[in-house]
Order: C-alpha cells, then sequence, then structure tokens
C-alpha cells in the first residue's frame, strides 16, 4: 500500500469535507456496508455530478450529507459542513434539534418522484406557507420569493400555489418542490434523482434551469443520478460510485474524456449515445457486488479486463497516475487504462 | 389497404376518450389521444414509437395489439378486422382468441406486472400451457431452464424457483420478455421496457430483445420518450422511427434519416434532449422550444400543434393544418410541416412574437 493519499481532489474552498463516512446496516446474513469509507470534498459553489448504478449507494451518500440515513442504518465518520458565514458544523455531532435547523435552512433536498414528497391533501401554497412557518421566516416575504422562483421556473405562480399536487403534471410538480427546497434560501442543494421519472425533453429543460438558479444564486449542488450523459453537460466535477465507494473524481469533462477508472469507461461505452455509432456500444459484463459481500481488493476487479492478483490481493487508494492531481481514481493501473478499455468517444474528440 | 404481408395496419386511427373535469363533471372533456394515425408493421420489423408523455404512443401501441379499441379507423392483423374478429364471435378468418395471442406486450415496470406470490417457473408455464398444451411437465420445465440460460439467468434451476422481489429490475423484464415470447407472438409492444432500467443495463436488454427477435420471428413496436435508446434498438435492426406529438404522427422515417436527417422542429427538440457524452457537442444549452410544458390535450391548439412550443412557428402555423409530405422526394421518410413545402404561405407569413404566452410572459418578467 502507499502511504495516505491527496483527497482534497484540488478543492481550495471545501463546503463539505467528508472523511471515512460509512454506513452500515446490520442484516440477518451479515454486516451490509452500504457507504464504505467514503472521502470527498464539495467546493462551495460548484456542481458536484455523483455518478452511480442501481446498488452503488448513491442514495445512502445524498442521505448521509444531511444525517438523514433511515433506520436502523448506522452513519460514521466524518462529515464537516462550512457555511459562507458561521462556524464549521460536524454534522454527525448535531443534535436532532439543530440538524433539523440545518435541513432546509442551509442544506436543501430534492428527492426523485415529487408526488411522494408533497401531502396531496395541500395545495402547493399551503407547503410554501407551512415550510415558512415551520422555520420561522416571515411568511409574505418568502411567499414573494416563492412567487419569483416559480416564474423562474417557467410556472403561472398564482395558478400553482392554488393547485394540489395531483393538478400538476409530473414536470411541473417536480419544479415546484424544487421552487420549494429554495424558498428558505439554502446553500446546498442535494438532489437525487431528481428528474428520473420525466421524460427526457422535461429532464434537460429541467437541468437547464437547475444551471440557471444555480449560478445565480452561488449554490452549491449535489446531483445524483444513474444517468451519466444526463449530469455530462452539467456538473463541473464528477465522481464516480462503483461498490459503495468513489472510484473516480474529477473536472467533468477530464472524466469524460479521459476516465482514469476502467469501470467509468465501461460505463461511458455502455451508454445509449446518438453520437456514438452503434456497434461500438458495449454492456457492462457481470454484475455489481453484493454489500453483504463486496470483493477483495479492488473491489471492481471480477469485472475489470485489466485485473491481475495484484488487484485481488490489494485495494488500490486514490492516485492521479501522471495526469493531473485533480483528477484521480482508485486503480493500480490508471496510466494503462487508456489503451486497455479504449473510450468509444474519443474519435468525436479528436475531429 | 388490407395487405396479407402486414403484420399489423393501422389505418387513420383515432383513439378519443371522455374525461369529466372538475369535481361535479359539469363539463366533459373530449381528449384525443390518438388522432387520425396510420401505419403499418411488417414481418420482423421494428418500429419505434418516441414522444412525451400524454402524446398518445402508449394508446396507439395498445391499439396496435388489440387492447385498446379505436374510437374510429380498422387495425388488421394479418387483414383480418381485429375488432370484427372480436365482435363476430369466431365467424372471421383469424378467430380474436389467436389474435391477442399473436399481439403481446412487456410493460415498463416488470415489478408490477409478474405476480408477486409466483415463481419464476410458474409464470413462465402459465404460456407455455396455453400455447403447447400437450407438453409434458418436463419438457416444458427444460424449455423455461434453457430460456433463462439463454437470457443469461444462471443457473436457471436457482432462478427459476425464485419469486419476483427476489430478482432485479433487469432480471424482472428478462422474465416478463421471456413470458411474451413463449406465447409464439407476431408483434411484441415494448412500452418503455427499458426506461426502468439503469443507463448501463439498457443497451444489454436492448440487444436481447434484438437477438431474440431473430430467433422468435417476431417484430417489436418499441415505446420510449427517449430518442437514443429508439435509435439504438430500431437502428440495430434496421426499422423505422415514429414521432408523436399531442396524438399524431409528425414524422416518420428509418431510422438513419430521422437520426441525420431530422425534418420536424419537434424531431430537433427531442434531438437537443438526448442525452450525449461529448462535452463539447453541446456548444447550445438553451431550449429550442418556447415553452416547456405540454399543452392541455384536451384543448389542443389550433392548426399545427406544435405551434405554441415551436422554435420556427409562424402566422400561418396558427391556422392551417399541415399535411404528410415526403421528405425530399422519399416516400418512406415523411413529416407534417409547412417548411417542407416550399410554396407555402408559410415562408411568406410572419413570425410569430417572441413573447407569446403566459409562461413566457412571467419568464421574461425577472
Amino acid at each position: 500500500m502507499q502511504t495516505t493519499n491527496d483527497v482534497t481532489f484540488g478543492v481550495t474552498d471545501p463546503i463539505f469535507e467528508i472523511r471515512n463516512a460509512s454506513v452500515t446496516f446490520d442484516m440477518e446474513r451479515g454486516t451490509s456496508r452500504v457507504m464504505d469509507s467514503v472521502d470527498m470534498n464539495i467546493q462551495r459553489g460548484e456542481i458536484l455530478g455523483v455518478v452511480g448504478e442501481s446498488g452503488s449507494g448513491k442514495s445512502m451518500f445524498a442521505s448521509a450529507l444531511l444525517d438523514a440515513i433511515p433506520d436502523p442504518g448506522q452513519l460514521s465518520g466524518e462529515i464537516t459542513f462550512r457555511p459562507e458565514s458561521g462556524e464549521e458544523i460536524e454534522l454527525l455531532q448535531q443534535s436532532e434539534s439543530e440538524i433539523k435547523q440545518i435541513r432546509w435552512e442551509e442544506i436543501a433536498m430534492v428527492f426523485q418522484g415529487a408526488m411522494s414528497s408533497f401531502n396531496p391533501t395541500m395545495t402547493i401554497g399551503d407547503h410554501f406557507e407551512e415550510t415558512l412557518d415551520v422555520h420561522g421566516y416571515d411568511v409574505d416575504d418568502g411567499m414573494e420569493r416563492g412567487r419569483d422562483l416559480l416564474s423562474e421556473l417557467y410556472l403561472e405562480p398564482e395558478q400553482v400555489l392554488h393547485s394540489y399536487p395531483h393538478e400538476l403534471s409530473g414536470g411541473m410538480q417536480q419544479r415546484a418542490l424544487l421552487a420549494m427546497s429554495l424558498l428558505l434560501d439554502p446553500e446546498v442543494l442535494v438532489m437525487d434523482e431528481p428528474t428520473a421519472a420525466l421524460d427526457l425533453l422535461m429532464q434537460r429543460s429541467i437541468i437547464e434551469l437547475i444551471r440557471k438558479i444555480g449560478q445565480q444564486r452561488d449554490l452549491t449542488i449535489v446531483f445524483i443520478t444513474h444517468d451519466l450523459p444526463l449530469v455530462a453537460n452539467l456538473a463541473d466535477r464528477l465522481g464516480v460510485l462503483y461498490a459503495f465507494e468513489f472510484v473516480e473524481v474529477g473536472p467533468a469533462n477530464d472524466v469524460l474524456t479521459g476516465s482514469k477508472h476502467p469501470y467509468t469507461r465501461a460505463l461511458l461505452n455502455s451508454t445509449p449515445n446518438l453520437h456514438t455509432p452503434r456497434e461500438e456500444m458495449r454492456p457492462i459484463e457481470g454484475k455489481s457486488p453484493d454489500p453483504v459481500s463486496v470483493p477483495d481488493g479492488c473491489t471492481y476487479h471480477p469485472r475489470c479486463p485489466m485485473s491481475d492478483d495484484n488487484c485481488v490481493a490489494a485495494d488500490p487508494p486514490f492516485q492521479a497516475g501522471s495526469g493531473a492531481t485533480d483528477h484521480q481514481a482508485k486503480c493500480h493501473y490508471i496510466d494503462d487504462v487508456n489503451e486497455a478499455v479504449p473510450l468509444n468517444l474519443r474519435e468525436v474528440h479528436n475531429e | 389497404m388490407s395487405s396479407d404481408e402486414h403484420v399489423v395496419s393501422l389505418q387513420d386511427i383515432e383513439v378519443h376518450f371522455e374525461t369529466d373535469t372538475g369535481i361535479f363533471g359539469r363539463d366533459s372533456d373530449i381528449v384525443k389521444a390518438v388522432d387520425g394515425v396510420s401505419l403499418d408493421i411488417e414481418e420482423n420489423d421494428v418500429v419505434a414509437l418516441v414522444g412525451e408523455s400524454g402524446c398518445g404512443k402508449t394508446t396507439l401501441g395498445k391499439t396496435a395489439i388489440g387492447v385498446q379499441r379505436p374510437t374510429e379507423g380498422q387495425v388488421e392483423y394479418r387483414g383480418q378486422d381485429i375488432w370484427e374478429a372480436r365482435d363476430s364471435s369466431g365467424s372471421s378468418s383469424i378467430p380474436f382468441k389467436q389474435i391477442r395471442q399473436s399481439l403481446q406486450i412487456i410493460h415498463q415496470d416488470p415489478g408490477a406486472s409478474l405476480n408477486p406470490n409466483k415463481t419464476v417457473m410458474h409464470t413462465l408455464s402459465v404460456p407455455l400451457r396455453a400455447t403447447q398444451p400437450q407438453m409434458t411437465t418436463f419438457d416444458r420445465r427444460e424449455r423455461i431452464h434453457e430460456m433463462l440460460s439463454r437470457v443469461g439467468m444462471e443457473p436457471p434451476e436457482a432462478y427459476s424457483k425464485r419469486y419476483p422481489h427476489q430478482l432485479s429490475g433487469g432480471e424482472k423484464q428478462r422474465v416478463a420478455l421471456i413470458r411474451a415470447l413463449l406465447m409464439n407472438p407476431d408483434l411484441i409492444l415494448a412500452d418503455e421496457a427499458v426506461s426502468a432500467l439503469d443507463v448501463s443495463l439498457r443497451i444489454d436488454m436492448m440487444d436481447l430483445m434484438l437477438e431474440l427477435q431473430d430467433q422468435f420471428n417476431t417484430s417489436y413496436l418499441f415505446i420510449s420518450h427517449n430518442l437514443s435508446n429508439a435509435s439504438y434498438v430500431a437502428g440495430e435492426a434496421d426499422g423505422r422511427i415514429g414521432i408523436m406529438y399531442l396524438g399524431e404522427l409528425v414524422e416518420l422515417g428509418p431510422v438513419d434519416e430521422i437520426v441525420k436527417n431530422p425534418k420536424h422542429p419537434y424531431t430537433k427538440a427531442l434531438m437537443w434532449a438526448a442525452p450525449s457524452l461529448d462535452p463539447n457537442a453541446d456548444a447550445d444549452p438553451s431550449s429550442p422550444l418556447r415553452t416547456i410544458d405540454v399543452p392541455d390535450p384536451r384543448n389542443p391548439p389550433s392548426g399545427c400543434r406544435f405551434h405554441t412550443r415551436c422554435p420556427e412557428a409562424r402566422e400561418a402555423c396558427k391556422n392551417d393544418v399541415p399535411g404528410e409530405l415526403a421528405v425530399d422526394g422519399h416516400t418512406d421518410h415523411t413529416v407534417t410541416c409547412f417548411r417542407e413545402d416550399d410554396h407555402h404561405d408559410y415562408w411568406h407569413s410572419p413570425e410569430l412574437d417572441e413573447v407569446s404566452t403566459d409562461e413566457a410572459d412571467t419568464a421574461a418578467s425577472d
């Protein structure tokens, strides 16, 4: 093993510092480790895209940022939140009431399926007022801000505020939820598959709105999805999750065009895409690991075309290889990846 | 019209639903889910229908497999009118029961379409019992194991004993696919069949569908809101893509024609939305649409239904309804847009105002 590696990933002003964060569930057939010693830094004001397949632990990462792991899950490690003003906060040391205050006011969240986030018997306006009231904000001022937000999201404020959730289309619900999450002017917005149930056209439209709103409000956005192409053009940096830990982190452009981890490359090559020749698309061989029995060494070795004894013996640390240090991957053979697992999109870039 | 070569032939299909609005149902509106669509599906054909929610693609698909009765128009299976067969109770040349067996469906949510209380073996025995009643239990089991191995569910002996909740999303979808195939269908309606799967598993599933197509001699009507998936599955099979908008088929053609030479502004908008992994490819981040939301289908816009969102719309589009035009003289690529007609009034009519809708009004105020 190498010495302790640098896991700041070139982040200079971290709003979040996550060290050694793990989530475990005790199950009959053993302990299920659904987040495994994750280290991550999130830069203030950036859009971080977190990409992983089903069962890679990406929703756990979202919940961890809010200290909202569902029972009986156990979250351990250190998560430091540094708000713009005020002192840094150790999230895992806070009492339940303190955490409740931080949620929504400082760190807001939007999950997949707006319908389940709204109470079906209350209008959107009632939800807005309740949110302001519970957190002790001035309701009139807050509603004014709410109307502006709705307009920015191409919604008719009065109409939407008087509607019940079921009276709105899926895309409108999701945008109303986005407006509500920004009502208390948070610093961080965590989104877990916020557009997954929507049409592609609506997904793309919402992504553009998120980008615009993020810029205007200096928001830090963590966007979690299984859909790599969706965040490809949105995120400043990308983190790729595999088997409950990050395996690659770096600037979005570098990750997409010069991935350092063979898994990221396989993921890119398996994605249906109008710009990739059909005959070059390849599914990823094998299956994602079970959280109860994660493979030894590098967790990707059973599926990796490059793996050898070394990969079975030792879990590779984050390293940059011969490239830039803000782009790192957990692989023993970073500098050989390019040749061993070529990227389909390569040709497009060289043109 | 009625040709035996077509597995399914749809002629001028209209499916209109009546809906009650308001709590007291004082108004009943008509939703024209499908409004005047014709489409032929051949043997070993793959047709992908692409459009947003509420565009009528699922309704059209269900009409094609005879589970939705059209309010106007004809649906034929190998020349036999499906609803005539149904109504004539047995006197038709092809009995309705046989037609329904030949036209199968795979749903978007595989979890909901499998009985949670039945094992994989039980679920897959049902179609075999129906199509081959003389088959022995042993042969049936062998056949099911063989199919499970074929789709990569190894070892089949273990998988066949499992219940749906013990399967992953992709595995459930495979079981649903096998179940449909064991009916020996001529056409399978795959309604968003890969949309619920992880992006990385979609190609795998689509490859499997196409591989089994060769073996089972079946056609697919593939429905998706994702143009990338549609173009992959239809492209591999040398099929066609149909683009639907508010109940109408606005563009239809071979996959490569649609992807490389899209004509309808709506098709171009769907292209814009299709995910691109190339960070440099998408220089234009702003949406090409005038408004984000689809208009209320109970009250579709006049003239060309797309004019309220179309970046190319002009005054003429508000009043006249565009007919189907062949693109560059190719009869297999058709589009309903005035821009394909060099002599249309469209070219002399003024452009629509930049800000023409309420949504845009409010958006412009900030």
